[in-house]
This record gives structure tokens, C-alpha cells and sequence, in this order.
């Protein structure tokens, strides 16, 4: 048989692009699909692989769910909140942040390079700098603080404040992908519209409600998903900034994946652990779909 | 429209790839492998334990003076594991087929572990119940399980008072009378802490740090000197939940609360802060002394055993000790380098280079006895409270902290 010039270009691009594909299915598919199976199992992750137990896992995860104190109930409740704390504060900073870099000429490039930099900082670095800054009366926030004669603020050491103090730097370290895509969004709608809209006597916060916000609504869309999804899978910096990466104090700060991580890893509960990814795999899907369904907005100029 | 086609090419992926998973349900890895029967052959183990310098360079001793004894055997020490990840690592090395045919563990994991069938029981022969019974220090009748013995130490530990020279002196305290009761404990913590004029500690007297050894203090010393027990005696049931146990509870929240000593946030825990010369009175056990030795030696600083309360006198006794895994008893000529290795470590000689290096007390009673050892000013403190030291047993230990 033989193939056209066009047909052998597209038969290398598909080998090329299956080396991607093989990758990963092996690393990431097969390992994903297979704590599905791990979910039905009573598995210590000493013994491996254990008996089937049907629903038990989960069973055991809704009666957690439902005790008051339980580690499991505490990452869900913790997790809504870096949801509700974080994905918002994330979205109307980080627009702000595109429109006022939007507006500079000089300099423009290394502000980006400023708000990007914490973006592709490894987060257990993150976490260490953030836990100095945080660090009480030798802390640079301690000290600053003292300077203004403001009382020294706890932060990651207080149950009330932990959260909160974890939720501020995972803002403050994706923010700089969210403005990025926010500042693409906002070269892409054209000048034109801004003209015509002045010419009809339209200026600054009219024009923002009604020409950039309905134009940037498939980015904003797209942000929503993606910083809830992270949000929603918080682990590295709550394990680095909590007591002993426990999720303290007092499981104030604990998520879901750190949960997940503790029942695998120190509880060797592997099953356990399978069947809480699980829940949080079909929480994300769910949360996913109804941001898309009731987010997508379709406007036409 | 190419989307739902290749949505289509995803799901019949998944479908397949769950077929697969389905099927070829995974199952342990195929630890044994057939072994040439040859005698003289280089026989290689593997031994893990945490990341503590002092422990690293005694063992990295050992294993040069054992390796030197038997030409055939060749021991990989690993050791680069912190220990807040340690148990983590061991668990994720097992289902890898990976891991250590020797591994030092802390004696409260020992039921866990067993629970997993991790351990094989010590070969009778080469450890005979008589000898441990003789010859090891009371504390290591908890490696044995319904009379089987599963670990073997080769130091056991106590917990002390150190104490800082210097800062009392400073304070105006006598550096010679450290306290011995808990009153005084308080009394003087209170009179050697030094603040600044916005309230920053300059000098801590004393930071009560649970994360460090304070919560062994709390439930083996502290409860029982205000006149509780800590579990019951299966060790399933919490029982400090009482009026001995909010006592010293109370106890230990006045020296933040009222006393206003220390902040174990400060200088990253109570262990640092001492370290650093910043705080009078610090709770920890013998094994401290290599850190100091290694990381502080200019320290001037004295130990004493714990301050006593209403008459009771007591310290937490604990372990780490030696185990062989399954792995190791996977074959016959690793099973028996194994044990060839874990009689030396435990041996005499051993725990004499290990309370040099270390700071821990010989398990042995040959060599913790050592009438220089008592003697010292240092290691006394500890080698008094063996005498009287309450072990927990741990049905699970992270929990139970």
C-alpha cells in the first residue's frame, strides 16, 4: 500500500503524539482506575492487596462523615472552605491585577514576571518562606505588626486563623497563572467595541460591566473550574504548614488529599484511602459539570 | 464534530483499561526469588532506619567493624529518610517488593507492624527467651508478642531534665540546685525567663512542647504524679480523661498561660530553643546528648532526673529496636546474615559504642551497669530513671500522641 506524502506526515504525528498517550495511560489512567478497584478492598498497605469488601470503605466513610470530631468530616468541611475563601478572593484579585497590568507600558514585562514567579515555585518552598513570614515575634508579619503597634496575630498557630492564613497563600501563589489568562482574555476583545460604546457616551465602569466582564465570561468560566479543582485538591502547602503535616491545629486546616494521604500512608489503610479519592474525584466531577452548565453565558455583539 | 469522537475513544479506553484492572486483580509481589545455592557467595542485606546523625554514624561504626568480621556479608545502610516520613516510606517500600531486610523501628510500632505481618519472630536459637530476660534491661520485655520475640534493641532511653548553666547563673538561681519538684520547676522557670520590653521572649525558661517529648512527659509522669493512670492496663482505653489528668493538664497550660515561660513557635520547638542557649529548663531524653555533643558543644548545661511531685517519682522508659522483615526471611542466606547482623548490633560492644556516640544506655545490662556509666554527670540522670521508668504500650502510636 502506498501512502500519500500527507498520509505519512499524519502517520508520524500520531506516533509521536502516542508516546504522550502511552505515558499517560500507563502512569497516571492506570494507577487512577486501579484505586477504584483498591476502593473495594479491605487493604493494608502493608499486605497489599486484601479481600473484596463491597461498599464497606465507603460505608465507613459516611458514618466518618457524620461524627462530629472525625478527621474525614473536618477535610470536607475545611476543603468548602478554601473553596469559598480562595476560588473568589482568586478570581477578583486576579482581574484586577490583569486590568491594572493591562493599562502599564513601562516595566509591564517584569510585573508579569513578579506575579507569575510564585506560580512556578515548587509549593513546599512556599511554605517554608510563608511559614517564616508567619513565624510569631521574629516573623517579618510579627515584626511589621509591632512597628504599627498592631497585636501580633497567631496565624497558622490558631485554629481560627489557620485556614484563612493556608487559603492567603495559595491565593497569593496561583494568582499569577489566573491574571495571565485573564490578560490574554483582555487582548482578545476588540478595541473596537470600546470605541463605538465611548462614541455613544459610555465610560469606565460601563464599559467594564458591559463590554469586558460578558466578553472575558469564557475565561472567567474556565478559571472558576480550574481554581476550584485546586482548591479542591489542596495538599502540599497544608502538609507543610501544619504541625507535623498533620492538618492542625486541631484538624483546622486538614483537606481532603491530606486525609487521603494520612489513611494510605500512616493509618495504612489503603482501602479507606482508595474510597476517599474516589468521593473526591465524583465531588469534583459534579462541582465541574454545574459550574459549566450555570457559569457558560453566550453573548453576541 | 471531532469532540464526541474522541470522547467516544476515551471511554472505550477506560472501559478497556478497567477490564484489565478488573481481571489482573494485583496481588503481592513475588518477593521470593529462586537463590543459587552457593556457600561462600557475597551475601548482601539491606538495613533502614531514620535520619538521625548521631544514629548514622554509630550505626555507619557498626556495620564497617561487622562487615570487617563477616568478609561475605555486605550491609546497605540506608538512612536518608526524615523521621516524620519514615514509617510512610517503609509502608510505600512494601507493596514496591522494596525496602529493608533489617529495619530499626520505635517499640510502639511494633503492633502495628505485626498487625501487617511485617515482622517474622526472631529465630529462638539465636535469641533464646533467657538471655533477654537476663541480660536485656526490663523495658524490652515489650518486644516480646504472646511470648514470642519479634525486635531486639540495642539501647534503651529515659527522659531527663537539662538544664542551662549559664542562663541560671544569670538569673540569679544556683546552676548546682536545678529543681526537683514540679514547684519548683515552675517557680524557677518563671524567675530565669527574660522578656523583652514588647513582651518578645529573649530568654524562654521553659517551653512546653508537645510536639518534642512533653507528651510523653504528660501522660507516663505528669499523670501519674497528680494520681491517675494514663491508659488501662490493655492499653485500649484512654484514662487520663480525669480529675489527676485536667490537673496536670492545668499543670502544663500555666507555663504558657500564667507563667508566660516560653512559646514552643519560637526557634521552630523547645529542642531548638535550648539548643541555641535561649532556654533554661528542657524535657528530653538521653539521646539529646549526641545532638548536643554534635550541634552545641559549647553548651554549658547539667542533667538531672525529673522533678518529682507528691512523692511520685517517674520518666517515660522507651526503645527503637531492631526488627527483620519479611523480605529479609525471604531467603535462607539473607535470613541468616540477618540475624548474624542484628546479635552484633545488640551485642555488649555495640551498646558501648552506641552511649559513646549516641547517648542512649546499652539495653544490656552488662554494659548500661557499667559502674563509669552511673557515675557520669550526664548519663546518670538517665540511668536512674531506668530504675523506675513506665513504658506505654502502644496499640497505635501516632494516634495515641
Amino acid at each position: 500500500m502506498r501512502l500519500t506524502l500527507r498520509q505519512r506526515q499524519v502517520l508520524w504525528a500520531y506516533a509521536f503524539l502516542s508516546i504522550a498517550l502511552v505515558f499517560f495511560v500507563i502512569i497516571r489512567w492506570y494507577p487512577a482506575l486501579l484505586s477504584f478497584n483498591i476502593a473495594f478492598r479491605d487493604w493494608n498497605t502493608f499486605k497489599g492487596a486484601g479481600p473484596w469488601v463491597g461498599l464497606e470503605n465507603y460505608a465507613a466513610i459516611w458514618d466518618d462523615l457524620w461524627k462530629p470530631r472525625s478527621d474525614v468530616r473536618a477535610a470536607f468541611t475545611n476543603t468548602l472552605g478554601y473553596v469559598l475563601y480562595g476560588v473568589p478572593a482568586q478570581m477578583v484579585l486576579a482581574l484586577a491585577v490583569a486590568l491594572l497590568l493591562d493599562r502599564i507600558r513601562v516595566l509591564s514585562t517584569l510585573f508579569r514576571v513578579a506575579y507569575f514567579a510564585p506560580y512556578v515555585t515548587s509549593a513546599v518552598a512556599v511554605a517554608f518562606v510563608w511559614n517564616w513570614l508567619y513565624l510569631p515575634q521574629t516573623g517579618l508579619l510579627a515584626q511589621v505588626f509591632d512597628l504599627l503597634r498592631i497585636p501580633e496575630q497567631p496565624f497558622t498557630k490558631s485554629p481560627d486563623q489557620a485556614l484563612a492564613s493556608i487559603a492567603a497563600v495559595a491565593v497569593w501563589q496561583t494568582l499569577g497563572y489566573s491574571v495571565i489568562i485573564y490578560l490574554a482574555g483582555i487582548k482578545q476583545i476588540p478595541a473596537t467595541y470600546y470605541e463605538a460604546a465611548r462614541i455613544d457616551g459610555a465610560a469606565g465602569a460601563r464599559l467594564f460591566q458591559h463590554i469586558t466582564l460578558p466578553l472575558l465570561n469564557p475565561v472567567i468560566v474556565y478559571l472558576t473550574v480550574l481554581s476550584t479543582i485546586s482548591f479542591l485538591r489542596l495538599f502540599a502547602l497544608v502538609q507543610n504548614m501544619s504541625p507535623q503535616g498533620t492538618g492542625g491545629p486541631l484538624k483546622s486546616t486538614t483537606t481532603v488529599v491530606l486525609e487521603v494521604y494520612r489513611k494510605g500512608f500512616s493509618s495504612y489503610d489503603m482501602g479507606y484511602a482508595a474510597a476517599l479519592t474516589v468521593v473526591l474525584f465524583f465531588v469534583i466531577l459534579l462541582i465541574t459539570v454545574v459550574q459549566l452548565r450555570f457559569l457558560t453565558r453566550r453573548f453576541e455583539y | 464534530m471531532k469532540t464526541p469522537r474522541l470522547l467516544w475513544i476515551l471511554g472505550c479506553l477506560t472501559v478497556a483499561l478497567l477490564g484489565v484492572v478488573a481481571c489482573v486483580a494485583p496481588g503481592m509481589p513475588d518477593a521470593a526469588e529462586p537463590m543459587a545455592d552457593a556457600e561462600p557467595e557475597m551475601v548482601e542485606i539491606e538495613y533502614w532506619q531514620y535520619n538521625f546523625e548521631a544514629r548514622v554514624l554509630a550505626m555507619d561504626r557498626l556495620i564497617e567493624m561487622f562487615e570487617a568480621a563477616n568478609p561475605n556479608i555486605k550491609v546497605v545502610h540506608n538512612a536518608d529518610v526524615p523521621y516524620a516520613e519514615y514509617r510512610d516510606k517503609i509502608a510505600a517500600s512494601v507493596p514496591a517488593g522494596v525496602g529493608p531486610d533489617v529495619a530499626t523501628l520505635f517499640y510502639g510500632w511494633q503492633t502495628v507492624w505485626l498487625d501487617a505481618d511485617y515482622l517474622v519472630p526472631l529465630p529462638e536459637d539465636a535469641f533464646p527467651k533467657a538471655m533477654i530476660d537476663d541480660e536485656f534491661s526490663l523495658l524490652a520485655q515489650a518486644s516480646f508478642v504472646d511470648g514470642t520475640l519479634y525486635t531486639i534493641p540495642t539501647a534503651v532511653r529515659a527522659l531527663a531534665m537539662f538544664y542551662n548553666k549559664d542562663l541560671m547563673a544569670a538569673a540569679g538561681l544556683d546552676p548546682e540546685s536545678p529543681p526537683t519538684t514540679l514547684d519548683e520547676l515552675a517557680s524557677q522557670a518563671a524567675a530565669c525567663t527574660v522578656r523583652a520590653d514588647n513582651g518578645d521572649y529573649e530568654v524562654q525558661g521553659f517551653v512546653v512542647d508537645l510536639a518534642a517529648q512533653d507528651h510523653h512527659w504528660f501522660r507516663e509522669v505528669l499523670v501519674r504524679q497528680f494520681g491517675g493512670e494514663p491508659f488501662s492496663a490493655d492499653g485500649q482505653s484512654v484514662t487520663w480523661n480525669s480529675e489527676a489528668g485536667q490537673q496536670a493538664w492545668n499543670y502544663l497550660l500555666k507555663f504558657k498561660t500564667e507563667l508566660e515561660t516560653g512559646d514552643r513557635d519560637l526557634f521552630d520547638g523547645s529542642t531548638s530553643a535550648f539548643l541555641a542557649g535561649r532556654a533554661c529548663f528542657h524535657i528530653d531524653g538521653s539521646f539529646r546528648l549526641g545532638t548536643i555533643a554534635n550541634n552545641a558543644p559549647d553548651l554549658n548545661f547539667g542533667v538531672v532526673e525529673l522533678p518529682s511531685h507528691n512523692g511520685v517519682q517517674s520518666t517515660f522508659g522507651s526503645y527503637w529496636t531492631h526488627g527483620i522483615t519479611q523480605k529479609g526471611a525471604s531467603d535462607p542466606a539473607r535470613l541468616d546474615a540477618a540475624v548474624k547482623f542484628l546479635q552484633f548490633v545488640t551485642s555488649d560492644e555495640a551498646g558501648s559504642i552506641w552511649v559513646d556516640m549516641v547517648g542512649e544506655l546499652p539495653a544490656r545490662l552488662n554494659a548500661g551497669s557499667d559502674p563509669e556509666l552511673l557515675a557520669d554527670p550526664k548519663l546518670g540522670a538517665f540511668a536512674a530513671g531506668l530504675a523506675y521508668a513506665q513504658a506505654t504500650f502502644f496499640v497505635n502510636e501516632p494516634d495515641q500522641r
